[in-house]
C-alpha cells in the first residue's frame, strides 16, 4: 500500500491514501519559504533561552547570557525616571517651604509629587481621598490640630505625632480622667454634658453647668477656658463641627473616660526631605491649607 | 473528486500608451489640472493673519496643538463635526456631480486622474507619442532605452517628491517647516510621510494608472449605482456608426455602412485602454478623450461631429428613434440633481449658520468626588470641582465664573482661601487656550442632599458672551 504512489494528473503531486466518499486529498508538501522559516524559528528558539532566562531549573530557571531580568528592567525605567526629576526633587529640597508658593511652577510640581506619594504612604489610614475616618483627620477640611499651614503640615510628617522613641514627636497626651480616676463618674458625665452644650449640640442644662466647673478646673489648662483647643498642644477646638473620633455624648464619654492617643508615624526616617516637602504641599492643596505666618515667609523658613 | 484546471484568475496587465490628442475635453482638462495642482501646492503657502496668538497660515491641520485652521475658520477638536460636515457636502457634492454628469469626479479631477495625466504627458514629452512608446516598450534594453526610462523616471520621482513633500505643509507651518526639511531638523514624522507619498505617487501615477480605476478603487462601483437613465455618460451612437468599416468600404457602399470609419483613434487616445464602442463599462472614466479624438476624425472626413458624445441613455434612445440631440445643459435640470442641490446647499448654509452663531467660550465643571464634601469646622458644607474654562478666541479674554439657582454659594479658587470667597471667581483665561481653575464651592449647614445649579462662564470684555454649565452640590 505505502509503495504504491498515485499521482493527481491535473497537478502532478502525490494524493494521499485515505478516501471519504470518493473524496480525497492532495498531499502537498510544504513551501520550501515555509519550512526554512520554520527551522530559523527553532534556531532562533535555541538561541533565545541561552540568552534569556528561560529553562526551568529546581529553585530558579537559567538565568541566560545576557543577564537579563524583568525585575532589573524595570528597575533600569525606574531609574532613568528618578534621573529625569532628580533636578525638580533637588530644587524642591532646595526651596524652604514657605517660599515655595513664590515659586507656581515648582509648586505645581510639588503638588503632583505629593499627590504620587500620598497615595503610597499616606491612604492607609487617611484614605485615597484624603477624608480620613474615624481617629484618622479628614486633611480636606479646615481643623488642624497641630496648624495648617505649609510649615507645621512639613513638621507633623517629619517627625509625626506620639511616635516612640522620638523626641522631636509632637506630644499631647490627655489623661483618662475617668479611669485613672481623676474624676468620678458623675463628674465626667457632667463635662460631658457641657462640652455637649459648647458646641452648640445640647441647651445647657443643670449637667452642663455644673460640668462647666469641672471643665474650668481640669479641661481649660489644654483645651482653653473656652474649648477652642490649642494648637501648641494639639488640643482640638471642643466647639467646633468637626470630631476626631465622634461628638455623641458616648463616644464623647469614652474620649474623656479612657483618653486618646493616636499616633502618626514620622517619616523623616523613611521618605526624604523632598517627598515630605512634596507631601505636605499636597495635603495643603486639599482645601484646608491655611497662609504661613508673614514671619516665617519673610524669612523662609 | 479533485478540482482541476480552472481559468487564472489573474490577468496581466496590457499596456496603455494613450495618444495625444486635441480639442474642447483635452483643453478642460488641461485647465482643471491647472486650478486643482495650483490649489494643492499653493495652498499651504497662503498667509491670514490672525493676530500674535495664532499661526499665520491660512489653511492648517495643526496636529500638535489640537486644531484646524481654515481661513477664518478656526476648529477645536471638539468641534470636529464641521469637518464631518464638510466631508458629508464633499459627499453629497459628489453624488450631485455623478447624478449629473456621471463620473466627471473620475475622468476629471480625481488625483489619480490629474497625477496620472501629468505622468503621461511627460512620458510622450521624453518617448514621444504612443507609436513610439509602443515601439520602445518591445525594443530590447539598450544603453538609449536606459538612458530614456532613466531621465523618464527620474522626472515622474521628482513630481512625485514635490507632490508627497507638499502635503507635510498642511500639518506646520510651510515655510518654517521647509527651512527644517532642507536643514535635517523636521520631524521624523515629516520625512516618512513624503518618502510614504512620494512612493505611492510614482508607483500609483507612473505604473498602475488605470489599474487603481478599475481594480482598487471602489468609487466606480458606487458610481454605477447612482447613475440613471438621465445621466450624462459617454456614449457611442452605435444606431448612427454602425455597420462600422474604412472609409473606402463606406464610399463604395454609402447605404450599407454607418458613420464609424472605424479608424481606432478612439481607442487609441483612451487612458484606460478601453474601446467605447462596446457600450458603457467600468473602465471608461468619462474623461471624453475620445470625443475629441472623434470629433477631429468626423471634421476631417466632413462628417458631424458627435459620433460620440456626452448623452443620456433616455436621449440615445430618444434619438435612435429620430429625435434631434438635445443640448447638454438640458438634461442637467432634473429633480434629482436639483434635490441633491438643495440638500448640498442646505447643509453648507446650517453649517455656515452654526459656524456664524457658535459661541468662542465654553465652560465644564467636574465635581470631585473623593471625597464627595468636606464637612468645615463651623458645620458649612464644602464640594470641589475642576472647572475649565475654554477660550477660544486668538486673545486673551478677562472672563468671570457665577452661579445661579445656589443662594448663599460662595466660591474661592486654589490660589485665594474661604475668607476671600465671594459668589464669582474672576480670571483671564490666555489666547486660544484652556484655563484650569480648582474651585471650592460652600454652603451653609443644612438643606437638601442634592441641589442642581448651573455654572456660568461671562467673558467681560467688549465682545461679551454667556454660556452656563449644569452641575451640582452635594451635602451628607
Amino acid at each position: 500500500m505505502a509503495d504504491e504512489k498515485r499521482i493527481d494528473p491535473a497537478t502532478g503531486t502525490q494524493i494521499k491514501h485515505h478516501e471519504w466518499d470518493g473524496i480525497q486529498e492532495l498531499d502537498t508538501p510544504l513551501p520550501r519559504w515555509w519550512l526554512w522559516t520554520f527551522y530559523a524559528t527553532i534556531l532562533f528558539a535555541i538561541g533565545y533561552t541561552i540568552a534569556y532566562p528561560a529553562w526551568p531549573m529546581i529553585d530558579r530557571a537559567t538565568g541566560g547570557m545576557l543577564g537579563w531580568s524583568s525585575r532589573g528592567a524595570l528597575d533600569k525605567e525606574l531609574a532613568a525616571r528618578e534621573r529625569q526629576i532628580a533636578p525638580i526633587r533637588k530644587a524642591i529640597a532646595d526651596t524652604p517651604i514657605t517660599a515655595l508658593p513664590g515659586h507656581p511652577e515648582l509648586m505645581q510640581q510639588a503638588i503632583e509629587g505629593g499627590r504620587a506619594a500620598f497615595r503610597v504612604h499616606c491612604v492607609q489610614c487617611h484614605g485615597s481621598g484624603a477624608a480620613g475616618s474615624k481617629g484618622y483627620p479628614n486633611l480636606n477640611d479646615d481643623d488642624w490640630l497641630w496648624g495648617g499651614d505649609l510649615a507645621t503640615i512639613e513638621k507633623t510628617i517629619t517627625d509625626g505625632i506620639r511616635n516612640p522613641n522620638h523626641d522631636a514627636t509632637r506630644q499631647s497626651l490627655m489623661p483618662a480622667f475617668g479611669k485613672d480616676q481623676l474624676l468620678t463618674a458623675a463628674q465626667v458625665d457632667d463635662v460631658v454634658a457641657h462640652v455637649r452644650t459648647i458646641s452648640g449640640q445640647d441647651r445647657p442644662s443643670a449637667a452642663s453647668r455644673r460640668g462647666d466647673k469641672v471643665f474650668a478646673d481640669n479641661c481649660a489648662v489644654c483645651h482653653g477656658p473656652a474649648g477652642k483647643g490649642n494648637r501648641e498642644l494639639g488640643a482640638p477646638n471642643l466647639t467646633d463641627a468637626i470630631w476626631l473620633y465622634g461628638g455623641d455624648a458616648g463616644t464623647i464619654h469614652e474620649t474623656v473616660w479612657n483618653s486618646r492617643h493616636g499616633v502618626m508615624p514620622r517619616w523623616d526616617d523613611k521618605l526624604d526631605k523632598a517627598t515630605i516637602r512634596m507631601l505636605a504641599t499636597y495635603v495643603h492643596s486639599l482645601g484646608g491649607g491655611e497662609a504661613s505666618p508673614p514671619a516665617a515667609v519673610a524669612t523662609g523658613r | 473528486m479533485l478540482m482541476s484546471g480552472s481559468a487564472s484568475l489573474y490577468e496581466k496587465r496590457k499596456g496603455v500608451y494613450p495618444k495625444a490628442v486635441d480639442g474642447f475635453y483635452r483643453r478642460l482638462k488641461w485647465a482643471i489640472m491647472a486650478v486643482t495642482l495650483a490649489i494643492y501646492w499653493g495652498t499651504p503657502w497662503l498667509r491670514w493673519d490672525r493676530g500674535p496668538y495664532a499661526p499665520d497660515q491660512a489653511v492648517l491641520v495643526d496636529l500638535a496643538h489640537r486644531r484646524f485652521y481654515m481661513f477664518a475658520i478656526e476648529i477645536w477638536p471638539q468641534e470636529f463635526y464641521y469637518v464631518a460636515g464638510l466631508l458629508i457636502m464633499a459627499g453629497i457634492g459628489l453624488f450631485l456631480v455623478t447624478s449629473a454628469v456621471g463620473r466627471a469626479w473620475c475622468g476629471y479631477a480625481c488625483p489619480q486622474t490629474v497625477w496620472t495625466d501629468l505622468y503621461q504627458h511627460v512620458e510622450r514629452f521624453i518617448d514621444g507619442d504612443r507609436n513610439a512608446q509602443l515601439k520602445l516598450a518591445k525594443a530590447p534594453w539598450s544603453a538609449a532605452k536606459i538612458a530614456r526610462r532613466f531621465v523618464k523616471w527620474s522626472i515622474w520621482l521628482g513630481i512625485a517628491f514635490i507632490t508627497g513633500g507638499a502635503w507635510i505643509f498642511y500639518f506646520a507651518d510651510a515655510p518654517t517647516l521647509q527651512q527644517q526639511f532642507w536643514t535635517g531638523t523636521a520631524a521624523p514624522v515629516a520625512y516618512a510621510t513624503t518618502f510614504v507619498l512620494t512612493a505611492t505617487t510614482f508607483v500609483l501615477g507612473g505604473f498602475m494608472r488605470e489599474q487603481v480605476c478599475i481594480y482598487m478603487c471602489p468609487w466606480p462601483r458606487i458610481q454605477t449605482a447612482m447613475l440613471d437613465e438621465k445621466s450624462l455618460v459617454v456614449t457611442y451612437k452605435n444606431w448612427r456608426g454602425e455597420k462600422r468599416g474604412s472609409l473606402k468600404k463606406a464610399e463604395a457602399h454609402p447605404a450599407e455602412y454607418g458613420d464609424c470609419i472605424d479608424c481606432n483613434q478612439c481607442v487609441a487616445v483612451c487612458p484606460t485602454g478601453i474601446d467605447i464602442r462596446e457600450g458603457p463599462q467600468i473602465g471608461c472614466i468619462t474623461c471624453a478623450l475620445c470625443i475629441d479624438a472623434c470629433d477631429k476624425v468626423m471634421a476631417q472626413v466632413g462628417r458631424p461631429r458627435g459620433l460620440i458624445d456626452y448623452c443620456t441613455q433616455d436621449d440615445a434612445e430618444a434619438e435612435q428613434k429620430g429625435a434631434p440631440p438635445r443640448p447638454v445643459l438640458k438634461t442637467l435640470l432634473r429633480p434629482r440633481t436639483i434635490a441633491y442641490f438643495a440638500v448640498w446647499v442646505g447643509i453648507g448654509a446650517a453649517m455656515l449658520f452654526a459656524l456664524g452663531a457658535r459661541e468662542r467660550l465654553e465652560i465644564s465643571a467636574q465635581q470631585d468626588r473623593n471625597p464627595i464634601f468636606v464637612r468645615l469646622s463651623d458645620g458649612a458644607i464644602r464640594n470641589a470641582y475642576t472647572v475649565k474654562l475654554r477660550n477660544m478666541e486668538a486673545r486673551p479674554r478677562a472672563m468671570e465664573v457665577g452661579l445661579i439657582d445656589l443662594p448663599g454659594g460662595r466660591m474661592w479658587t486654589d490660589t485665594g482661601s474661604r475668607e476671600t470667597a465671594t459668589t464669582t471667581v474672576r480670571t483671564t483665561v490666555p489666547a486660544d487656550s484652556v484655563a484650569k481653575l480648582r474651585v471650592f464651592l460652600m454652603l451653609p449647614p443644612g438643606g437638601p442632599a442634592r441641589t442642581d445649579f448651573h455654572f456660568t462662564l461671562r467673558a467681560l470684555d467688549r465682545e461679551g458672551g454667556h454660556v452656563s454649565e449644569p452641575a451640582r452640590f452635594e451635602r451628607p
